[in-house]
């Protein structure tokens, strides 16, 4: 659930979207679910090399599954917040792993 | 120290740069600051190395570009290369 939690912290800020398809889309990020599906409003398609027609679409739900990566605020995130969370997730999986090892 | 899984040696490279090798040939060199169990990462000063066979001129195009902080998606994922060396 990190990636989840982490996300929820970028509510409300605008960032861009690159999907697996070279699409990519700037908006503001509008809610995250755990499958990291996002909804985001208020978009700018930035480039669509095949030429897509997008119309006036404004708000837009994207699954999870489709992006290759997201740009972000550099300014908005706390680099040692989220060292410290992924420490403290990894050490969840690993109990996890030696329990079902047993 | 000990590693014991792959994911130790994701641990270990927390805030060190890494390589990570994408789908499509793709190469992202960045800081690693965040994982998850996926391979879905943030990396921070990403300079991403795309490599692009021209079919028609036979030519290979590489294009460089720098991201400041980059969320990937860990289904893209092939490896990841870190710089630390067994003492």
């Amino acid at each position: 659930m990190l990636f989840y939690s982490f996300f929820k912290t970028l509510m409300g800020k605008r960032i861009t979207v690159e999907l697996k398809n070279d699409i990519v889309i700037e908006g503001l990020l509008h809610s995250v679910d755990q499958y990291l599906n996002l909804k985001i409003n208020d978009i700018r398609i930035i480039s669509h090399p095949k030429k897509e027609l997008f119309g006036t679409l404004k708000n837009i739900f994207i699954r999870g599954s489709v992006i290759r990566y997201m740009h972000l605020p550099k300014d908005d995130i706390d680099t040692d917040i989220l060292q410290d969370a992924t420490r403290r997730e990894h050490n969840t999986h690993r109990i996890v792993i030696d329990n079902k090892k047993k | 120290m000990v590693l014991k899984s792959p994911y130790d040696l994701l641990k270990v490279s927390l805030d060190e740069k890494i390589d990570v090798k994408l789908k499509e040939n793709i190469m992202l060199k960045g800081i690693l600051h965040g994982y998850d169990k996926h391979l879905n990462m943030v990396l921070e000063d990403v300079e991403e190395t795309k490599t692009d066979v021209n079919v028609e001129t036979e030519k290979i195009e590489v294009t460089k570009r720098n991201i400041d902080m980059l969320f990937v998606r860990g289904d893209t994922v092939i490896l990841v290369n870190t710089k630390l060396r067994e003492e």
